[in-house]
């Protein structure tokens, strides 16, 4: 199931999508990156650390498909490759979907290690859909992490939660507490980003949340109802109509592996002439 | 949006009704406590009856499964070796 071949030598590369606060598009983006990066035929597998609280599987459509969880595998009760959902539309793209029933003490340090070191030799990406919070499950997610992308939006508890988590990728990790080892690689990725509001002063906009959080930008998701209409059919972003949204994680894959793309901020469209005379009042 | 009592486009777009069906699929799943715990333990089970015919790898059963509205079903594969004890 799993023996197409990795495309690189090396092994493979853990980076973990997370944020402090929930609803600010975790899952949305860790379902687009890892689909992103497949489509690239990049070998991607995509696993959710949110037990108890399943939803990578419904985001990405294989909510029917689940035999096998990430806790089964934890616990010896099934093997890898029997969790492990091959995506019907990318043949490069896995999901390891969580466990719905048991809690979060079922993830151990130990058997999260043990899974992440043999996807990692099979698989190029490891994108670890990480629980809100700053909890085990969230920790979990983030310990073994190359490099971390932060979902914010441009709000105040969000950007303090992104801060808290920052701060955590730089202390509570195996990268932090290896002596020598280079820190986690984070970057922000700002997500429901609406240029209208930030031009009309009522949104922070990515400077001011630069400022603030000091690390690198990964990408500008724009506000869109391409978003929920794919959550609705469950097809990740970047595998439905091309949109404002899905064209902002595309770039954003592209930077992720190490391509210079040029930052834009897209609306959905632009505002037709009717819509500017009488306001956005739709 | 209503007009003279009339709805002006159909109350729900086609993504909207994909989503309530998806969730009441997944929902009378979840809800009937039928979501499938008791897998490792069938597959245990299957393969104990299976060696005691044949001698196959542990890793040589494969569980799928696909649930829908009205059934689900669950596909067993199990590679035999060639020849048999």
């Amino acid at each position: 199931m799993t023996s197409q071949l990795k495309k690189e030598d090396s092994v493979g590369k853990v980076i973990v999508i997370t944020s402090g606060k929930g609803g600010v598009g975790k899952t949305t983006s860790s379902a687009a990156i890892g689909a992103g990066l497949a489509k690239r035929g990049l070998k991607t597998v995509v696993i959710d650390f949110d037990v108890g609280l399943r939803n990578l599987d419904m985001i990405m459509g294989c909510e029917r498909r689940v035999v096998y969880d990430f806790i089964n595998v934890i616990q010896g009760e099934a093997k890898l490759k029997q969790a492990l959902i091959r995506d019907k539309r990318v043949d490069t793209l896995y999901v390891l979907p969580t466990s719905q029933t048991r809690d979060k003490d079922a993830l151990t340090q130990e058997g999260v290690e043990a899974v992440l070191n043999e996807l990692r030799e099979e698989f190029d990406y490891i994108i670890c859909d990480s629980p809100a919070g700053i909890e085990r499950g969230a920790q979990l997610a983030m310990y073994f992490a190359d490099e971390a992308v932060v979902v914010t939006n441009p709000e105040v508890s969000s950007v303090r939660d992104s801060d808290r988590v920052l701060g955590l990728l730089n202390s509570k990790t195996k990268r932090a507490a290896e002596e020598g080892a280079e820190p986690i690689k984070a970057q922000v990725l700002l997500t429901r980003y609406d240029k209208a509001r930030i031009e009309k002063g009522e949104m922070m906009t990515v400077e001011d949340v630069l400022e603030i959080l000091a690390v690198p930008l990964l990408g500008i998701v724009p506000e869109s109802p391409a978003v929920l209409k794919a959550s609705n059919v469950g097809v990740p972003v970047v595998l439905d109509e091309p949109s404002a949204a899905s064209q902002a994680y595309e770039d954003a894959v592209s930077r992720l592996i190490g391509e210079v793309v040029e930052m834009r901020v897209d609306g959905e469209r632009k505002p037709g002439l009717l819509r500017r005379l009488f306001g956005r009042s739709a | 949006m209503k007009r003279f009592g009339l709805p002006l486009w159909p109350r729900r777009s086609s993504s909207a009704q994909t989503a309530k069906n998806r969730l009441q699929i997944l929902l009378a799943h979840e809800r009937s406590g039928s979501t499938p715990d008791y897998l490792p333990q069938l597959q245990r089970e299957i393969l104990e009856v299976i060696r005691r015919h044949v001698t196959v790898d542990e890793e040589a059963i494969d569980i799928r499964m696909e649930q829908g509205k009205e059934l689900s079903s669950l596909e067993i594969n199990i590679e035999l070796p060639r020849s048999r004890p």
